[in-house]
């Protein structure tokens, strides 16, 4: 299994680094650098660099593109003009979820998806399926695009001083293309850490220069896939797997902003609608435990020794030195203030629901 | 390379225990605190707890993972390291100053059966 591991085009700067390397996605993923902690502080105060190549791109062209991005995305892109993004999903007809996703608007028949790394083989042939009728393709460029994430309160002035690219005039959720030296790079105020920051996305050689050049400026600290969890949990993005997943509707999980109803259609608008009308029987919340105990994926959450969930994601918070974790619970037991036990090992603590964003976001807008 | 030191008795899952009179200071081993990472969280038997040689005891969480702490010996436990529910850091700062729990030896020939420094850092290299 780890042998058919994939390498991302920055393998090698990883292992010179001294990374701590780990399997996820499908691929040998740096985890750590120095330390999470630090690595955590780097992005929530200055700027942090991560390799985040394994994400899956795909491009859906045509004069029917928008239509079946439509079709298959719960968010609006009616309304989008080029060079904007959106974050929304693509649901089961159950309402479940095949993947989580940011859609670039690219041109009125061109839109490039952003997919989890882990789900690209799932996510192409349930586009591609979904496709018939549709005057469009679907297109897999996962294997042509290298990219990074540079987060942080510094990134814009970082980018500018050292990639000599303009940033400053990009609003949050919205993207620029450029063309560096022959090759389309793209480049979009987004982000998976809750703070303000960039995704670049370009071809293997342009993404190795820009690592190389804000690594070696001292001023952008390399962050790996630890802290990368750590960032987006204490402000309450959803990692595929964890708070979304084939058995975790939107709504479910506290996202029904990204679901718009008012579209005349998308696969799986039937489900949420029932959801809506009839009520949801599980609910993802964010519970703070009264002691220090670190709350792990897979716990559960008991009330008078009933089973009645599982933690989703859980940590001592780093920016906040709290217990907290997010969890699937039965919405029986979800209102805000409600005290459950979370079972970790032989012993239970005790917990209060709570909201699940356990810091401030601090986004450009 | 994790430091190591000497006179102490080691386990293949990366515990020491230092022996006075019939008392017994187990710890995590430097190695273990580096293979770990920022450890957050030590949860703790309680003074009076029995703990059992090759029995796992509490645990040592570092920011990503939670890892068992495996008693090398058998005894009852008369003393907890109540420093590390404030600072669980000081086991990476330096975890052979930083004992965990203190145990009263019920079988002081179990310690035979524990590895020397040397041996020790032979299962380092592995």
């Amino acid at each position: 299994m780890e042998n058919n591991l994939k390498r991302t085009c920055l393998y090698d700067k990883h292992v010179a680094l001294g990374a701590l390397m780990s399997p996820f996605g499908g691929f040998d993923m740096p985890i750590q650098y120095t330390s999470i902690i630090e690595e955590h502080n780097a992005v929530r105060h200055a700027c942090g660099i991560f390799d985040v190549s394994h994400m899956g791109e795909v491009l859906i062209t045509g004069p029917e593109a928008e239509k079946l991005v439509g079709h298959l995305f719960t968010n609006d892109v009616r309304e989008m003009t080029p060079g904007k993004v959106l974050y929304g999903m693509m649901l089961y007809p159950n309402g479940g979820v095949v993947d989580d996703l940011l859609v670039y608007k690219k041109g009125d028949n061109e839109f490039f998806l952003v997919i989890n790394a882990a789900n690209i083989a799932k996510d192409v042939a349930w586009m591609k399926e979904n496709s018939t009728g549709f005057n469009a393709e679907v297109k897999d460029l996962s294997e042509d695009y290298a990219e990074v994430a540079v987060q942080g309160p510094k990134a814009e002035e970082l980018i500018e001083k050292y990639l000599n690219v303009k940033v400053s005039d990009l609003e949050f959720y919205t993207f620029k293309e450029l063309e560096i030296e022959g090759k389309q790079v793209i480049i979009s105020r987004t982000g998976y850490t809750g703070e303000d920051g960039f995704e670049i996305y370009g071809s293997a050689e342009y993404i190795n220069k820009v690592w190389d050049i804000l690594v070696g400026s001292k001023e952008v600290a390399p962050c790996g896939l630890g802290c990368r969890d750590t960032l987006r949990f204490e402000v309450a993005l959803p990692l595929y797997g964890h708070e979304l997943s084939q058995d975790i509707t939107p709504i479910e999980a506290g996202l029904g902003s990204f679901v718009k109803m008012d579209k005349p259609e998308f696969i799986g608008k039937e489900a949420i609608a029932q959801q809506k009308e009839h009520g949801i029987v599980q609910k993802v919340v964010g519970i703070e435990l009264h002691e220090k105990a670190v709350p792990r994926s897979g716990y559960d959450i008991e009330v008078d020794g009933v089973r009645i969930g599982y933690v989703t994601t859980g940590y001592q918070s780093i920016s906040t030195g709290k217990s907290v974790c997010m969890a699937l619970i039965d919405n029986q037991y979800a209102a805000l203030g409600t005290e459950v036990d979370v079972r970790i090992r032989k012993k239970t603590f005790k917990g209060t629901v709570c909201k699940k964003r356990f810091y401030q976001k601090n986004y450009k807008k | 390379m994790s430091k190591i030191i000497e006179g102490l008795y080691y386990s293949e899952s990366h515990e020491w225990v230092k022996v006075e009179g019939n008392f017994g200071y187990i710890g995590i081993t430097d190695y273990a605190q580096h293979a770990l990472g920022n450890i957050v969280y030590v949860d703790m038997p309680d003074v009076d707890d029995e703990v059992e040689k090759d029995s796992e005891f509490g645990a040592v969480e570092s920011v990503k993972a939670a890892s068992d702490l495996i008693s090398p010996v058998s005894g009852t436990v008369v003393e907890v390291n109540e420093a590390l529910n404030d600072e669980p850091e000081l086991l990476n700062k330096d975890a052979f100053e930083n004992w965990i729990i203190k145990v009263e030896l019920s079988d002081a020939t179990e310690l035979d059966g524990l590895m020397d420094a040397k041996a020790y850092e032979g299962i380092c290299k592995e």
